[in-house]
């Protein structure tokens, strides 16, 4: 018995079959250069499947209906790029706020402003953890091969449900319209998560409150709960409050079920690392490159590794800090001009060294790019 | 009179959420009763309504009714309200939005949302001004008000929020006052009944905010006001000359609703094979 097909798709296409193979319901969006195709084949595939599909007047809406979907039961996606990530800002904020399962992608151009439509970048990735105002806690995975595009879709899902919070799937415009072999799984052995449902009775029934795991169970609206769910911040009904007593437990809780789960959330991938005195560091179509560079540094017998992160946020200190521990050199590779660079300094804190492999026109980094970094 | 002020107690959330944000004077109130009366009177269950509101004095309206409520973000309650709307069509999804909220921040939600004729109950509660943020000048501040942003009296026009909907594509449109309550409820029943994007403008006195500034400063003024300055179109007719505003039903057609088209195209593909 076979057990999977291989398939040739294009990264944006794996997203749309990975969403569908975590069970989306809903998909809002609104058309933008280079993520497109996402919601052109959802608007194909979603009414076929009894699922929802509609396009909205434009991002801030797009992100307004797929929390609203959500809130009604449905998982629930959207898709754009940067401006439109950039209008997505405030809602996003609402749904880490309200505890709302959603999945957004962002397939990365180079910007700012309107910036090259179709020409790749990893500009966005301070943006995926900062741009919306206010602390909040937020998951982000950036996948770098078709394949991944269309596995960390279905993780975008399953992370977004299992935690109550909206994920990020942060793609840059290379590997959304790459074309690319996927072994797809067949129906049924993808694991799916489900959210958490209420087992209590209604009148017993508190949206926010603190549980054994941090993730207290979500009912959809028209299920016989009545609730209230608000972006001020509230007790653990819903409903707004200003008494600290009520404010601390909420905020401690919604870091916390995020940070007691690192081991669950954060994936990173080391490649040749055991014996590297230099360490890549990269994510995303630039970490092809980079293993690109690895190997060939390997050739002429340069003690090279790389780390490829999965998850960029919460950020994967820990596999970094192990790595500053034997590094005499990690090189950060990445489409635009230092920002994951920032936060591996702030980990190594001064071990070894720590250098950039930026470029932030509208091109790849290339593989020699990264071995001229290696031989300086 | 008991009918009036008794049914809403049993929607409240009182044990919970009272003392309420609002004024005294305040119009917002009187139109939540007009709500739950409508609510009420159509029998629906309190477990298939939701109610949506945006960001605002009357945004705030969502925490008071044991409803499913949803409290969004300033200008998107009708974005939020067509994802849930798809998601739970059989529910009735009332959206409560300032004139600001729904006209300025929101205007484009509004518009497609009536282009789209979503199954949704838009509820504008119109006070003239931004009144949660201290009464600055909204989309609908008549010429001449005077408000925080317009201290010399405001020279830019003002939007018809009825004229808005019809054009844009509700199937119903109507204007009422949180003076004229009884006239109140019933607009809202029809609008609540009608299958399609429902629109109506409910006038609301905002004492604090606005009404102070322009002569007004109690509820009885501005409630005063709203009886001399608005004239029945049922008494009138739609199109008697008078330079009053118009109230009650404006516009009631029938056009094909989102919901019902979106879902009759999943069953099309279903009978024609080409469901997966
Ligand atoms: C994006 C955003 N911009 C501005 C505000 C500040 N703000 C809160 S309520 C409001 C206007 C309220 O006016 P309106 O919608 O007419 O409702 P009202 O208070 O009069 O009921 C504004 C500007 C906000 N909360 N969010
Ligand atoms: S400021 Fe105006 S609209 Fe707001 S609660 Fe007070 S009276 Fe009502």
């Amino acid at each position: 018995m076979t057990d999977a097909v291989g398939v040739m798709l294009q990264g944006n296409e794996a997203v749309v079959e990975g969403a569908l193979a975590a069970g989306i319901g809903f998909y809002g969006g609104y058309p933008i250069t280079p993520a497109s195709e996402i919601a052109e084949m959802m608007s194909r595939r979603l009414p076929q499947q009894g699922g929802v599909f509609i396009q909205m007047e434009d991002e801030i809406g797009s992100l307004a209906a797929v929390i609203g979907a959500s809130i009604g039961g449905l998982k629930a996606m959207t898709a754009t790029s940067g401006p439109g990530f950039s209008l997505m800002q405030e809602n996003l904020g609402f749904a880490a706020a309200a505890e709302i399962p959603c999945v957004i992608v962002d397939v990365q151009r180079a910007g700012p402003s309107t910036g090259l439509p179709t020409a790749p970048s990893q500009g966005d990735v301070m943006q995926a953890r900062w741009g919306t105002h206010g602390d909040h806690p937020i998951i982000a995975l950036c996948p770098s091969s078709v394949s991944e595009a269309y596995h960390l879709t279905i993780r975008a899902f399953n992370l977004s449900e299992k935690y109550r919070t909206p994920v990020i799937l942060l793609m840059d415009e290379v590997t959304a319209h790459l074309r690319e072999k996927v072994v797809l799984p067949l129906p049924g052995s993808v694991e799916v998560v489900e959210r958490i449902q209420a087992t209590v009775p209604p009148e017993w029934y508190f949206p926010y409150e603190e549980t054994n795991s941090d993730v207290p169970p979500i009912v959809s609206f028209g299920e016989g709960y009545r609730y209230h769910i608000d972006g001020l911040f509230h007790d653990r009904a819903g409903f707004p409050t200003s008494r600290l007593d009520e404010i601390r437990p909420w905020v401690e809780r919604v870091f916390r079920k995020i940070d007691r789960n690192l081991a669950d959330i954060v994936h990173t991938e080391e490649e040749m690392t055991e014996d590297a005195t230099v360490v890549l560091v990269s994510y995303g179509t630039t970490a092809r490159s980079a293993r690109y560079a690895m190997h060939r540094a390997r050739e002429r017998r340069k003690r090279v590794g790389l780390l490829t992160l999965q998850t960029i946020w919460p950020f994967p200190e820990h596999a970094v800090d192990h790595l500053a521990h034997q590094a005499r050199l990690i090189l950060v590779a990445e489409m635009n001009r230092g920002q994951i660079l920032l936060e591996v300094e702030r980990i190594v804190k001064g071990r070894c060294e720590v250098r950039g492999v930026n470029r932030a026109d509208g091109e790849l980094v290339e593989p020699r790019q990264i071995l001229d970094a290696l031989e300086q | 009179m008991e009918k009036t002020t008794g049914v809403p107690y049993e929607y409240l959330r009182s044990h919970k959420k009272f003392p309420h944000v609002w004024c005294p004077g305040c119009g917002i109130g009187i139109v939540l009763g007009s709500i739950i009366r409508a609510v009420d009177g159509l029998g629906l269950s309190k477990d298939e309504v939701a109610m949506v509101s945006g960001i605002g004095c009357s945004g705030r309206m969502s925490v008071y009714p044991d409803f499913n409520t949803l409290h969004t973000t300033h200008g998107r309650a009708l974005a939020f309200a067509t994802g849930l709307k798809l998601a739970k069509p059989h529910m009735t999804v009332l959206v409560v939005m300032g004139d600001g909220d729904a006209l300025a921040i929101g205007g484009n939600h509004f518009i497609h949302a009536a282009r789209r004729n979503i199954g949704l109950t838009a509820i504008v509660i119109n006070n003239s001004t931004y009144a949660l943020t201290g009464g600055q000048a909204s989309p609908t501040t008549p010429v001449g008000a005077r408000t925080t942003t317009s201290w010399f009296g405001s020279f830019e026009p003002a939007f018809d929020i009825c004229r808005l909907a019809e054009a844009a594509g509700a199937s119903f449109v109507a204007r009422g006052t949180a003076y004229h309550v009884l006239e109140l409820d019933k607009l809202i029943t029809r609008a609540i009944q009608k299958k399609g994007f429902s629109v109506v403008e409910a006038i609301s006195q905002c004492p604090v905010s606005y009404g102070r500034f322009n002569q007004m400063p109690t509820g009885v003024e501005m409630l005063k006001w709203q009886k001399d300055h608005t004239v029945s179109i049922a008494a009138a007719g739609k199109d008697a000359a008078t330079d009053k505003i118009s109230r009650g039903v404006l516009l009631d057609r029938d056009r094909p609703e989102y919901t019902e088209e979106y879902f009759k195209l999943v069953e099309r593909l279903k009978a024609d094979g080409k469901s997966k």
